[in-house]
């Protein structure tokens, strides 16, 4: 089983890398673009085959490392 | 008094670190990350700077699940002292010995020169040798220094006067120009400023002795 845990920042978080693609957008000529937030998005391979039992194990991974949940908030998804 | 300097795969300050610590007076070990604990008789534990594990995943993610750290956590606990500068800041916030975290810049570039600091508290065993609102010049190299913590956190900072100290011109957007901040016990300190690399005129300041300095008092006293 896969999973793609995606971590952004959270709202109100002020992400100055994503300010920097949107300043890099406008001055390509791409207008209109209001807002850009940059995240990662980490792929993991599970021996595991319960989706539920995944579910909670990729959760806890995101606790304790994958997501600094200071200012980081994440989704699992399991594909 | 026992000083342990820790290295990761990375970390580039550790040697000028356990210099800075020896000249101060203090009798140096140097461990390992893989290491399960720290030599007996500890008194302070250096994080160095660097760029443990590259950075990967956040700066200090990786090396906060370290063997040692797990060591430097109960060291901690026992209100052992602990000192981080530059990535190792980055790594005590990584492990909830200090609150808020280090983002990117928010001028996103790397940051390299000597900056002015404003010691914002003598009240700790870090900064005893420094008068509060004395100005001095230690030098400063980071990417990701621009402290972030929330209103609540940073009141209570404040109330309870845990801001070490504070850059006179903010390099990289840190929340109220914090550079280095105290545990609740006062006995962690993390700070993006280096003040290993200041320890010899020669090299710009010495400004950085007092710290030690106040250290090796400190724990004299205690």
């Amino acid at each position: 089983m896969k999973a793609r845990v995606t971590v952004m920042l959270k709202s109100g978080v002020l992400d100055p890398q994503g300010e920097a693609i949107r300043h890099a957008l406008g001055s390509l000529g791409f207008a209109g673009v209001t807002g850009v937030r940059q995240g990662k998005v980490i792929e993991l391979d599970l021996a595991e085959t319960d989706p539920a039992q995944a579910e909670t194990a990729v959760r806890a991974m995101c606790e304790r490392l994958l997501a600094n949940t200071v200012i980081e908030s994440y989704r699992v998804e399991l594909v | 008094m026992k000083a342990a300097v820790v290295t990761f795969p990375g970390s580039n300050c550790d040697r000028d670190l356990a210099v800075a610590f020896a000249a101060a007076g203090f009798e140096v070990q140097r461990v390992w990350h893989k290491d399960n604990a720290l030599p007996d008789g500890v008194d302070v534990v250096g994080v160095p700077g660097g760029f443990s594990f590259g950075d990967y995943l956040r700066c200090g993610a990786i090396a906060a699940q370290s063997p040692i750290s797990a060591a430097i956590r109960s060291h901690a606990d026992r209100g052992g002292y602990v000192l981080g500068i530059c990535n190792g800041f980055q790594v005590l916030t990584e492990m909830g010995l200090l609150p808020g975290v280090l983002m990117r810049n928010a001028g996103l570039r790397f940051v390299c020169r000597t900056v002015t600091l404003r010691v914002a508290t003598a009240q700790s065993d870090f900064t005893s040798a420094y008068a509060r609102g004395q100005e001095i010049r230690i030098p400063v190299a980071h990417h990701d220094g621009n402290y972030t913590i929330d209103a609540e956190g940073l009141a209570r900072l404040r109330g309870e006067d845990r801001i070490a100290f504070t850059y006179a011109e903010n390099p990289n957007g840190s929340m109220g120009d914090i550079a280095g901040v105290l545990s609740e016990n006062r006995r962690v300190l993390g700070m993006m400023p280096h003040p290993e690399r200041a320890t010899e005129p020669a090299l710009g300041s010495a400004d950085g002795r007092g710290l030690f300095a106040s250290l090796m008092r400190g724990m004299a006293l205690a």
